[in-house]
C-alpha cells in the first residue's frame, strides 16, 4: 500500500505545482499604476499586496480618487499595471497583449456596472449573448445559454424586451445574466446598486449572495454605502492609492432575511 | 467564418437601427454610381451610333481624294488639286483585283425647284454602282442605266428629306425638278438612313449619273474623288495598296511622299470618330465621378459620427471580450455594406436613368457590363476606403475611457 500512497502524493504535488497558489484566484504583488497627464504624473496605486481566494465576497470601499476604480480596472484586465504583478488564476496579466487581455475578459471576468451598460435598442437576449459572440459560439448555442442565464435571473418572460422597456432592477439583472453567460471565475461589480432604490438594491445583493454561496463564485464589489457593504464577507478600504484596512465583515447580513422584513410593495 | 458571418449580422442590425441615416448615406453612393452609369451609357451609346453610321456609309469603302498642291514649296490644302480623272477610275476598275466596284464622285451644290418649293442641297454624281458602294438602298423607283449614263440623261434619285420638302403630298417618281433652269426627272427615292454620328442628315442628298452632273452642272474635266468598294473587309488594305501603286504609275510619281492623291478607308475615319467619342465618355464619367467622391466622403463622415456616438457601445463590447480587431471589422463591415448596397441601388438607378434619357431625349444609350462591374468595385472600394479610418479609430479606443463616455 505504501507505493500507492506515494504515487498519490506525487500526483497531489504535481497538481499543486501547476497551481502553486492553491485556492488563490487573485494574487496582487507590489502593484503600482501611474498615469501621465501632461507634465503631471498621477500615482494612482502605490504598491498593493492582496490575495483573494475562490468563493470570497470582497467589498471595496474608499473615497473617490482613492484608487479603487483603477484597482477594479486592473482586476478586470481593462488595463495593465505599471509595475508589480497581478496573477489571475496563476496567469501573469501584466505580460499579456491587448488581444490576450480581451480573451481573458471574455472568458474569465464578468462585469456589472452602475449604469448597467446594456446596448440600447437591443433585446435582453441579444445583450446577454454579446460575450458569446466574441467567444465564437454558434447562434443556437448562444440562444440556449442566454435563455438559461436570463431564466436564472427570473427574466425569461422579458427576453425580447429592450432596456428602455425594463425597470432598473430588471436591467441590472440582464447585465448580471450577461456577466455570467460565459461562466467567469471572478465577477466584478462597480457600484451595481448605485442607480437603484433601496428595495431593488437588496434584491440585487441577494442575487450576488446566491451566486457567491451556491456557485462559489468570487465576487468583488465596489460600493460607497456601508449598508450594501454589510452583505459581503470581507471589506478592503482604499485611501490615496494604499489599502488602509482589510478585514472580515462583522454582523454580516443576508439579503433574503432583509427582504422578508421589508414592507410589501404598495403597487 | 462563423465569426465573420456573425459580425456581418451585427453590422446589418446596427444599420437597421438607424434606417433613415443609413438610407441617406447610401443616397450619396446611389446618386454617384447612378450618374457614372448613366453618363457612361450615354457616351458609349454615342460611340456605338457613330461607329454604326460610319459603317452604314458603305461597306468596305475606300475613298480616293486628290492630294495637296505643292509648287515651289507652297502647299495648298488637301483636296484642292484636280488630279483625279475619269480615266483613273476606269483604270482602278480594270486593274485592281481587290476592288469590287469603283465609282467617280462629283459633288456640286445646287438649288432644286419644284412648283413653288425650293431646296438647296448637294448633288452627288456617280456611276451605276454608287448605291452599292455607299450602302444606299432604293425605297421606290429604279437606278439609272448605263445608257442613261453615257447619254448624260437628266435623271436623279432623291433622299427622304428632299421628298419631305419638295413633294410633301405626292409621289415624286416621274416628276420633273428644275436644276439650273433645266428639268431633271426623279427616277428613284432612297431608303432613309437617318442622322450620321456627327449629326449630319444623310437623307438630304441627291444622286445622279456623274456624266450628267459633270456636263450639265459643272463642266470640268476632273472628278472630285473616286469611291471604291473592296471585295471584302480583309481585302481593304490590299485594295488600298493596289490603288496607290496604280495611281503612282498613272500619275508618274516615283516617291511616295510626292503622292498627289490620298486613299482613305472608312475604318480610318471610324477610328478618328471613336477617339473623339471616347474622350467625351471619359469626360462625362469623370464629371459623374466627382459626385461619387462626394458620396464616399458622406460615408466616411457618417461612420466617424457613428463611432463617436457609439463610443460607449464600443466600450461595452470591449469589456465583454471584443478585441480591437473585432471592433474594426464591425465598423468596416458597416461601411462596406452601406457602400455596396448603395452601389447596387445606384446601378439600378443608372440603368433606369439611361433608359429615361433614351426615351425622353432620344439619345442613344448603352449600359455596358464593364461600367456596371467598375461601378460595383468602385463602391466596394469606397466602403473600404471610407470605412478604414473611422474603424481604425474605433478599434484604438481605450475600453475604460469608452465606458465612461457620456
Amino acid at each position: 500500500m505504501q507505493p500507492m500512497k506515494a504515487s498519490q502524493e506525487i500526483l497531489q504535488d504535481q497538481k499543486t505545482a501547476n497551481q502553486p497558489n492553491g485556492n488563490h484566484v487573485i494574487e496582487v504583488e507590489n502593484l503600482h499604476k501611474f498615469y501621465e497627464m501632461g507634465e503631471m504624473r498621477v500615482h494612482a496605486l502605490r504598491g498593493l499586496v492582496v490575495t483573494i481566494d475562490r468563493g470570497e465576497f470582497v467589498i471595496i470601499m474608499g473615497a473617490s480618487g482613492s484608487g479603487k476604480s483603477t484597482f477594479m480596472n486592473l482586476l478586470g484586465c481593462l488595463d495593465k499595471p505599471s509595475r508589480g504583478s497581478y496573477l489571475l488564476e496563476g496567469t501573469d496579466v501584466s505580460q499579456l497583449s491587448r488581444i490576450q487581455l480581451a480573451r481573458i475578459r471574455n472568458e474569465r471576468v464578468g462585469f456589472v456596472f452602475q449604469g448597467f451598460n446594456l446596448l440600447s435598442r437591443t433585446t435582453a437576449t441579444e445583450n446577454v449573448e454579446l460575450p458569446l459572440i466574441y467567444s465564437g459560439i454558434r447562434a443556437r448555442e448562444r440562444h440556449r445559454r442566454s435563455h438559461e442565464a436570463l431564466k436564472r435571473m427570473g427574466l425569461e418572460d422579458r427576453a425580447n424586451h429592450i432596456p428602455s422597456q425594463l425597470s432598473g432592477g430588471q436591467q441590472q439583472r440582464v447585465a448580471i445574466a450577461r456577466s455570467l453567460v460565459n461562466s467567469p471565475i471572478i465577477l466584478l461589480a462597480d457600484e451595481p446598486t448605485g442607480n437603484l432604490d433601496s428595495r431593488t438594491s437588496v434584491e440585487i445583493m441577494q442575487v450576488f449572495q446566491e451566486l457567491n454561496e451556491q456557485e462559489n463564485l468570487t465576487v468583488i464589489l465596489v460600493t460607497h454605502e456601508p449598508d450594501i457593504a454589510s452583505y459581503g464577507k470581507r471589506i478592503i478600504t482604499f485611501r490615496d492609492g494604499h489599502i488602509t484596512r482589510d478585514e472580515p465583515v462583522r454582523n454580516r447580513r443576508m439579503a433574503s432575511d432583509v427582504i422578508a422584513t421589508l414592507p410589501p410593495l404598495e403597487d | 467564418m462563423l465569426f465573420v458571418l456573425t459580425i456581418i449580422r451585427v453590422a446589418f442590425k446596427a444599420l437597421g437601427r438607424n434606417k433613415l441615416r443609413s438610407i441617406l448615406t447610401m443616397l450619396g453612393i446611389i446618386v454617384g454610381v447612378g450618374a457614372v452609369i448613366a453618363m457612361v451609357s450615354v457616351g458609349q451609346g454615342a460611340q456605338e451610333s457613330i461607329a454604326g453610321s460610319i459603317s452604314g456609309m458603305g461597306s468596305n469603302m475606300l475613298y480616293v481624294q486628290p492630294g495637296s498642291f505643292n509648287t515651289g514649296g507652297v502647299r495648298s490644302g488637301m483636296g484642292t488639286m484636280t488630279t483625279l480623272t475619269v480615266e483613273d477610275y476606269e483604270a482602278i476598275t480594270r486593274e485592281c483585283s481587290a476592288v469590287k466596284y469603283a465609282s467617280p464622285g462629283i459633288n456640286v451644290s445646287q438649288m432644286l425647284i419644284y412648283g413653288n418649293q425650293n431646296w438647296m442641297t448637294s448633288i452627288q454624281g456617280g456611276n451605276t454602282n454608287l448605291l452599292e458602294i455607299r450602302g444606299y438602298k432604293l425605297e421606290s423607283g429604279s437606278m439609272w442605266t448605263k445608257e442613261e449614263e453615257t447619254s448624260t440623261a437628266r435623271v436623279i434619285i432623291i433622299g427622304k428629306t428632299i421628298v419631305d420638302y419638295l413633294f410633301p403630298q405626292q409621289d415624286p417618281i416621274g416628276q420633273e425638278v428644275r436644276i439650273r433652269n433645266a428639268p431633271w426627272t426623279v427616277i428613284g427615292v432612297l431608303k432613309s438612313k437617318g442622322q450620321s454620328g456627327v449629326g449630319q442628315d444623310q437623307d438630304d442628298i441627291v444622286l445622279g449619273p456623274h456624266t450628267s452632273v459633270n456636263k450639265k452642272l459643272q463642266r470640268f474635266q476632273h472628278i472630285d474623288n473616286i469611291m471604291v468598294s473592296a471585295k471584302s473587309e480583309e481585302l481593304i488594305p490590299t485594295a488600298k495598296a493596289q490603288i496607290e501603286e496604280l495611281m503612282r504609275y498613272r500619275h508618274g510619281i516615283l516617291n511616295k511622299d510626292d503622292d498627289d492623291f490620298q486613299v482613305k478607308s472608312l475604318s480610318d475615319m471610324a477610328d478618328l470618330a471613336k477617339q473623339s467619342s471616347e474622350t467625351m465618355t471619359m469626360l462625362l464619367a469623370s464629371i459623374a465621378g466627382v459626385s461619387l467622391v462626394v458620396g464616399a466622403i458622406g460615408v466616411m463622415n457618417i461612420m466617424l459620427v457613428s463611432v463617436t456616438e457609439r463610443t460607449r457601445e464600443i466600450g461595452i463590447r470591449m469589456a465583454v471580450g471584443a478585441t480591437g480587431g473585432d471592433i474594426q471589422f464591425q465598423f468596416l463591415t458597416e461601411a462596406i455594406v452601406l457602400a455596396i448596397f448603395g452601389g447596387i441601388l445606384g446601378i439600378l438607378a443608372g440603368i433606369v436613368a439611361s433608359k429615361i434619357l433614351a426615351n425622353s431625349l432620344g439619345w442613344a444609350t448603352m449600359v455596358s457590363t464593364s461600367a456596371i462591374g467598375m461601378a460595383f468595385s468602385v463602391s466596394a472600394a469606397i466602403g473600404i476606403g471610407a470605412g478604414w479610418y473611422p474603424a481604425r479609430k474605433a478599434s484604438r479606443l481605450d475600453p475604460i475611457e469608452a465606458l465612461r463616455f457620456e
